[in-house]
């Protein structure tokens, strides 16, 4: 399990890239839920955590292919693979993070090893 | 309603075809495609695909198993609206009798010239694409005529390749029509910085070659020898088979700000269609991926609820991938007074720049400082949303 921060730091409709390997973004949704995916959209290499949040769904920055915070599935290609979801638990006001333990689905071009 | 027929089997029509099942729509769908192959994605073609890099699955549109229980017509082309928007007539001969229909029909590649010896390309469909990658090997001398986004990135993928490339550009500034004088001269000097060529500010004569090309003849009276010429000089409306429906065609199929045509249950949308924009005043043709990916599901809510149903679109976006850089734009850049660079330096190839009228931010540029940039695009859609409707005219 991974500390990520004070949950007060990440403002509702905010999003934080972590710098791991791979890469995790972590949002805060208007609602109050806080989610993570992986960072990297399955398309090509864009940091999903600048995408467009909304409800609990991010669109790509680049090319507009929406993933669902919850399930990690995507709505329609240019993407075509989920990303990976991971558990968010917040304990005492801070965020901690336990990473997937199946293999992620990276762009061509992307070498990522899988989580710990 | 219980037909609709979408005439246009690429990213606009399939994305509409999604969106009225999505929608809820049951009834018989046909897909009427000019193309023989499935739906594939266009913006590779002048980037990985061109280079070999990724493959036809790859920029496949349709995901595995997909299913939208349409009837898809491919290989043929619509070649008749009756009046009435009940009735399109296909190249094969036979008719489609809808009570909905939905026009995708794309746009085509500028030829200027005629007669095109073999060398000389355009760049749309995949078989372009293909054919124009047989001519990229190292050492090739490519001639690229027309420095805007599809020449400019056709030039970087070339040059990757090892390729020899000119790019000749008639304007004096390349890309000053969507970015301005100021910023089109930073993004145009990409070509320079890895030692592509670039004439601006001279036009194209003529193609000297009989059989094969062997170069392109300038307005100065230079000739520039080449293998191949790539033709990236625009693009026009595929509407010629709308003549006689009755629907103005100037510019593109003329729709209102939801894609409703002047016949009821037939919309627009895509590279064809030409929307009204009540930020512009006035009807504009968008030619880029993310409208046509979008405004499939506005003209279908206007489609289905008979025009009632009014679904507000975002501004503006597009991308270009270039020298290994991303360019990115939202929203209108056309009728701003300034163009203000606010992080980073156009020097280092590497900022944002936010454009304005009357003080009013409605565009924002930027190659790299993506955050930013979706903060800046998130703020103009809030803008646009609150624009009150009383405050324009139309």
């Amino acid at each position: 399990m991974i500390r990520v921060c004070p949950l007060a730091d990440l403002a509702r409709g905010e999003a934080k890239r972590l710098d791991l390997d791979p890469a995790v973004a972590i949002f805060h949704t208007e609602d109050g839920e806080v989610l993570a995916i992986d960072d990297t959209c399955t398309h090509q290499d864009a940091s999903l955590a600048d995408g467009w949040l909304e409800g609990c769904e991010v669109e790509c920055p680049l090319h507009s292919s929406k993933f669902d915070l919850r399930t990690g599935q995507v709505d329609a290609p240019p993407a075509k693979r989920p990303v990976r979801t991971h558990q968010v638990t917040i304990t005492d006001g801070d965020i901690y993070l336990t990473i997937a333990s199946e293999q992620p689905n990276a762009p061509a071009g992307v070498d990522v090893e899988a989580g710990p | 309603m219980k037909t609709v027929a979408v005439v246009g089997g690429s990213l606009a029509g399939l994305s509409a075809a999604r969106a009225l099942r999505k929608q809820g729509f049951d009834g018989a769908v046909t897909i009427v495609s000019d193309e023989s192959r499935p739906p594939y994605d266009r913006p590779p073609l002048s980037k990985s695909f061109l280079a070999g890099a990724t493959t036809e699955a790859e920029i496949a549109l349709l995901v595995d198993g997909e299913d939208l229980g349409a009837d898809w017509r491919t290989g043929v082309t619509a070649t008749r609206l009756d009046p009435r928007g009940r009735r399109v007539e296909l190249s094969d001969g036979s008719a489609l009798a809808v009570d909905g229909l939905v026009i995708a029909t794309g746009a085509r590649p500028r030829r200027p010239w005629p007669r095109m010896p073999a060398g000389v390309h355009v760049l749309r469909t995949l078989d372009d694409a293909l054919g124009l990658r047989a001519r990229l090997f190292a050492g090739a001398r490519l001639v690229v005529v027309g420095a805007g986004f599809i020449g400019a990135e056709v030039a970087s993928t070339a040059h990757g390749l090892g390729v020899d490339v000119t790019v000749i550009e008639a304007a004096p500034t390349p890309l000053s029509g969507p970015l301005g004088i100021d910023i089109g001269a930073v993004v145009s000097a990409l070509h320079a910085d890895h030692g592509v060529r670039l004439l601006s500010g001279v036009g194209v004569a003529s193609l000297v070659g009989e059989a094969q090309i062997e170069g392109v003849e300038l307005t100065d009276g230079r000739t520039i020898a080449a293998d191949a010429v790539l033709l990236g000089v625009g693009v026009q409306p595929n509407v010629e088979w709308l003549t006689g429906s009755g629907l103005p065609l100037t510019g593109g199929v003329q729709c209102d700000s939801y894609g409703a045509t002047g016949i009821p249950n037939v919309v627009a949308v895509g590279d064809c269609a030409t929307w009204y924009d009540r930020e512009l005043g006035a009807h504009h043709r968008i030619e880029h991926w993310t409208a046509a990916r979008e405004r499939g599901a506005i003209a279908v809510s206007s489609l289905l609820s008979g025009g009632t149903e009014r679904v507000e679109g975002r501004p503006p976006y597009f991308w270009s991938d270039q020298y290994g850089r991303t360019l990115q734009v939202a929203g209108h850049t056309r009728g701003a007074e300034s163009a203000t660079v606010e992080e980073g330096s156009v020097q280092d190839r590497d900022f944002l720049a936010v454009y304005r009228r009357g003080g009013e931010p409605v565009a924002v540029v930027a190659l790299g400082h993506g955050r930013s940039f979706m903060r800046w695009r998130k703020q103009l859609a809030r803008r646009a949303v609150s624009v009150p409707p009383s405050a324009l005219s139309r």
